[in-house]
């Protein structure tokens, strides 16, 4: 793990998410991303019992595929958007934008803040399909050669993986069909069909180590929360989800963009390994304490990565902690109830956040968690990203 | 009349912290940045060192040696009508002999032949009239 280097979170519990937003999930959503940014965002004031009128910020990440935050604002007929905030960003920053929102409160920028992200990622700008077409700046070192897709990118730092610490192609379907098993009780998932190890076994090779399923879906649709102060919140219609703690981050060297990771010093440990002491002390909270995980997992390696650097298992251990059966809804950590980014759908990472939240008011349905009290969310499968811990 | 079938794939632009090394390429030498202060190399190059902040770097020829560090092998073509016909082909993240990584793909053998630490050297590919890239093929 990294070493801590800020002081003690000063804002433990002061900040709470209040309403939570989406709407469907599919492939071809057949509208603007502005009109889907809308409904998810309106849906999540009315779940906090509030009228556009008590917004005064708005913040989202985008990579040039989604409505300005402004935009947004403007369609939501929010009066006086005092922060209003567009990150350049990928999933990295799905936490980051929540955290963001705390500060600008904290700040006396807002008081009331919608954080949302929005995304015709199926239908319209696909990030997995290959990004722009071209060698400039960093991708003169990589494109020329067939290098890029993330897909392609990701699987680089798994073989590294392999190389240091033996990875079987079983380990990494335990985790896909893991997390299809959550799916099949999530009305909201886009894959819903069960799906066993020979299922995985037999999915499409798509770049090696990595298979069809291996990776996570593409999606339209959009999800969005509002964040509050935890004085405001008690007065709302929702039970408050409280922000314990969060970090955002990422290790030396790197490189030039979200792709880049020729000088990343170990391709075995992402982002989470040098964030992971901030934030378990922003939270005054250990691994053993969090009842529910929602992890990043735009591939099924990813999750493995960020087991280990956030210290729920040693390094190297992750594939045995998994084929153990340490993150099945039984198990004693739980990873992504809802199905994941590779089952229930890819909102950029921002729909861990959306679950965490409903497993922490009990409104999980079937697939809910008996008494879920801490969750955590992570974001990133890089050299960045972020977290946060959540409490009910 | 019918012209020749242009170069589909990306091709380097290069930038001023870049022609260097592409320019190297072209008269077939793999050219790596050298910090004057610190003595280490680094890639991709930059305007100041990566390890100790100095300014004053210089570019000398590597000697073109590496090993693999990592490796993939793509067998999903994306863009599909642009790698259509190389599939399955094999990109690597290459430690070289000076110490820097850099990506390229691997030629000269099988894909399945590919395994870690398996020793390369470099191989100069003319794609185009003025691009030459650096491929690295088995030692």
């Amino acid at each position: 793990m990294g070493t801590a280097r800020r002081p003690a979170y000063a804002l433990k519990d002061k900040y709470a998410i209040v309403g939570i937003g989406t709407t469907d999930y599919s492939a071809n959503s057949g509208r603007t991303v502005r009109a889907l940014a809308i409904e998810a965002s309106a849906n999540a004031i009315a779940d906090a019992g509030l009228r556009p009128a008590d917004i005064d910020g708005i913040v989202s990440y985008n990579f040039n595929d989604s409505a300005p935050a402004i935009a947004v604002a403007t369609g939501l007929e929010i009066p006086n958007a005092g922060y209003a905030v567009d990150f350049l960003a990928g999933g990295n920053a799905a936490n980051l934008i929540v955290l963001s929102a705390v500060a600008a409160i904290e700040a006396g920028l807002a008081d009331t803040v919608v954080c949302y992200r929005a995304m015709n990622g199926r239908s319209g700008f696909r990030l997995g399909g290959g990004r722009e077409f071209q060698a400039l700046g960093p991708t003169q070192y990589t494109a020329p050669f067939g290098w890029i897709t993330y897909p392609q990118a990701m699987a680089m730092w798994c073989r590294r993986y392999q190389i240091e610490y033996g990875l079987t192609p079983e380990q990494l379907g335990n985790v896909a069909v893991t997390l299809r098993e959550n799916a099949v009780l999530n009305p909201r998932a886009m894959q819903r069909k069960p799906m066993t190890m020979d299922d995985y076994l037999a999915s499409r090779p798509i770049v090696d180590p990595f298979r069809m399923f291996d990776i996570c879906l593409e999606t339209d649709g959009a999800c969005a929360v509002v964040v509050t102060s935890a004085e405001r919140a008690r007065d709302l219609k929702q039970k408050p989800v409280y922000i314990m703690g969060g970090a955002y981050g990422g290790g030396p060297q790197q490189g030039d963009d979200l792709f880049d990771c020729i000088r990343w010093p170990d391709h075995s440990k992402n982002y989470s390994h040098y964030i992971a002491d901030d934030l378990w002390r922003s939270a005054g909270v250990t691994p053993n304490d969090i009842d529910v995980a929602e992890i990043y997992d735009c591939f099924t390696y990813s999750i493995l990565m960020q087991l280990e650097g956030l210290g729920f298992c040693g390094l190297g251990e992750a594939g045995n902690y998994i084929a153990d059966g340490h993150i099945r809804r039984d198990g004693k950590l739980p990873v992504n109830t809802h199905g994941g980014l590779l089952s229930e759908g890819y909102i950029h990472g921002f729909n861990h956040v959306i679950e965490a939240v409903e497993q922490l008011r009990g409104q999980s349905g079937p697939r809910q968690i008996p008494n879920a009290e801490i969750a955590l969310t992570t974001a990133g499968a890089m050299t960045c990203g972020s977290a946060m811990i959540l409490r009910r | 009349m019918s012209l020749p079938e242009a170069y589909a794939k990306p091709v380097p632009v290069p930038d001023p912290d870049s022609a260097p090394f592409w320019a190297g390429c072209r008269e077939q030498r793999l050219m790596i940045q050298h910090c004057d202060d610190c003595s280490r190399h680094q890639f991709p190059p930059s305007n100041i060192c990566a390890h100790c902040g100095s300014g004053r770097l210089s570019w000398k020829q590597a000697s073109g040696a590496g090993k693999v560090f990592s490796w993939i092998v793509v067998r999903h073509p994306v863009p599909k009508p642009v790698y259509v016909d190389d599939v399955p082909y094999v990109v690597a993240l290459i430690e070289l002999a000076e110490g820097v990584r850099m990506p390229s793909n691997i030629v000269g053998c099988a894909p399945e032949d590919v395994v870690a630490d398996m020793p390369l050297k470099v191989a100069f590919k003319q794609v185009t009239e003025e691009v030459v890239l650096p491929l690295f093929e088995p030692a």
